[in-house]
């Protein structure tokens, strides 16, 4: 069962590279993106249960990393993506060590990143280094050694390459030590502490590696649409949309964000094509949250699970 | 091994334990029993490092412990089971002992063979791949335990393991601790059966309304009156004196 699995993976992920319509590659770019950032969310909260309502904030970060570091210093933009891990991952270790010192959890630390994404939102808003309202626009420059793709393709495989990265980085989380004491953290604190997981560096360094690994994804996004403003970059919805995809699909799981963003992408490319009011995207979001909370905890992973078991 | 030196604790208006002393010699049993709501689990949470004392000192062969984290404590030695039992509901019984044993294991291939071997030899064989929350209030005090000794403590502070136990599963869980004792680890146990810890130790504290009332061998402590007062009322120690 497993090799036919891991077959068809491999078949529906460079499948894409074999389509001519750019239209249907975009799509395929964009599910993937959703894939990558769910499965970031998902190593955070997911296996270590930091239900993170502000992870945009990362995603934003590296966003603003890549532009301001082409457009005021004239560097490269291939160095955003080391600038951009390292940036959120300083980002996630700061946010994590306030917030797990004072002991915030649940609902409290969703509130806290909910509310550190609205400071950045507003910061990068007012602020004349990242051009306030106006965002920053990214010089045309079409090139691979400008980080800048003509053929979707191309980004399709960049995006690729992120998702099989933080996809191995949960893998590792599955297996290792380190997911074993934030699984730990995450079902029992004090039985956790008991059995000597230091609680505050254990939830502090996921943040971390969750933040760095986000802040690429918004590097990516910057390279793509030569634009970033402070609502794209720290909007509240695409928070919404990481911690879906990975609830959708099955948090905690190694595979539930991609199986996740596939649905997800189905269920609202589906509806746009049925019905065209704005706002409602989001608001079929909120549905779809609802549902899975009431009905499916653990996502369709766990129908998976227990239809096998 | 263990020495506790006047510890106290107070909620609010309400004096959870007064100056509490006491020694556990390494190697062997110590209890520290009570009636409900004498203290004791203050005591053993101040002692893990789940709560900070108002006054006093405690220390692990030598070392000052007071007021380190309770995981600084997992890791130089001491590590408690809970009374009401705190298993990783999510996660295999295995996975629950291995969390255990990866204090001492970096390495899963490792750690994942000492929590075979704990599980084993606790009693819990055959329940390794089955969830942590299939298990039977027997089966989950084993598991307190099991994943306890997993992280290879030189003292192993024991919750009221025996509390809501049939007597036969007590019989098997008393055996077990001695086999533990054994082991080389020393033992300080709660409970508040005092039948249960006669058979069992060989040193034992008696808390009542937060403070050390005595102290001795378990034949000595079941004849003091001020223990029986403590548990069946005042007067009582008179009363059972005049029927005999």
């Amino acid at each position: 069962m497993k090799p036919v699995l891991i077959a068809a993976a491999v078949l529906l992920a460079l499948g894409p590279f074999a389509l001519t319509s750019q239209s249907l590659v975009n799509i395929a770019m964009l599910t993937v993106v959703s894939a990558f950032l769910g499965q970031c969310w998902n190593i955070a909260g997911g296996f270590g249960g930091l239900t993170s309502f502000g992870h945009t904030i990362f995603f934003g970060t590296g966003a603003y990393a890549a532009a301001i570091m082409q457009t005021r210093w004239g560097l490269n933009p291939w160095l955003a993506l080391p600038a951009a891990l390292v940036l959120g991952a300083v980002v996630g270790a700061a946010i994590g060590a306030a917030s797990f010192r004072a002991g915030l959890r649940g609902s409290y630390f969703a509130l806290v990143t909910l509310a550190f994404a609205e400071v950045f939102r507003v910061l990068s808003n007012s602020l004349d280094f990242t051009r306030g309202g106006l965002g920053i626009n990214i010089p045309l420059g079409m090139g691979a050694a400008n980080f800048q793709f003509a053929d979707r393709r191309a980004t399709y495989a960049v995006a690729l390459v992120l998702l099989v990265l933080a996809t191995s980085a949960a893998a590792w989380l599955k297996r290792a030590r380190f997911g074993a004491q934030l699984v730990a953290l995450r079902e029992n604190e004090d039985a956790a502490a008991a059995l000597g997981i230091d609680l505050v560096r254990t939830k502090t360094a996921a943040l971390a590696l969750s933040g760095g690994l986000t802040a690429l994804g918004g590097v990516l996004y910057a390279q793509t649409y030569l634009y970033v403003d402070p609502s794209i970059s720290f909007g509240v919805e695409r928070s919404v949309e990481m911690l879906l995809v990975a609830m959708i699909g099955g948090a905690g799981s190694v595979w539930g964000p991609i199986l996740g963003a596939i649905v997800l992408h189905i269920i609202a490319d589906v509806s746009r094509a049925w019905i065209a009011t704005p706002g409602f995207a989001p608001m079929l979001y909120g549905v779809v949250l609802l549902v899975i909370i009431g009905v499916l905890p653990r996502g369709i992973i766990g129908v998976w699970e227990r239809w096998r078991a | 091994m263990l020495e506790v030196s006047g510890i106290s604790k107070r909620f609010g208006g309400l004096q959870a334990v007064r100056e509490v002393s006491l020694t556990v010699p390494a190697g062997g049993i110590t209890a520290l029993i009570g009636p409900n709501g004498a203290g004791k689990t203050t005591t053993f949470a101040m002692i893990a490092g789940f709560i900070r004392p108002d006054a006093g000192r405690i220390r692990l062969s030598g070392q000052d412990v007071t007021r380190l984290r309770p995981d600084r404590i997992a890791a130089a030695g001491m590590v408690r089971t809970f009374q009401i039992t705190q298993p990783f509901a999510g996660l295999s019984v295995l996975e629950n002992i291995r969390v255990g044993a990866f204090l001492r294991h970096a390495e899963t291939a490792a750690a994942t063979e000492a929590a075979r071997a704990v599980g084993q030899r606790l009693g819990l064989g055959a329940f390794l791949d089955r969830p942590a929350s299939a298990l039977t209030v027997a089966g989950r005090k084993r598991l307190e335990v099991a994943r306890a000794l997993a992280t290879q403590p030189r003292l192993l502070l024991l919750d009221e393991v025996m509390a809501g136990l049939n007597p036969t599963e007590i019989h098997e869980i008393v055996a077990m601790i001695r086999d533990i004792r054994d082991g080389g680890v020393t033992i300080l146990l709660i409970e508040h059966i005092m039948q249960a810890v006669a058979a069992l130790a060989d040193n034992v504290y008696v808390l009542a309304e937060g403070a050390l009332i005595a102290h001795g061998t378990p034949k000595a402590i079941a004849d003091d009156p001020r223990v029986i007062e403590a548990y069946l009322g005042r007067g009582a120690a008179a009363r059972l004196a005049a029927h005999a």
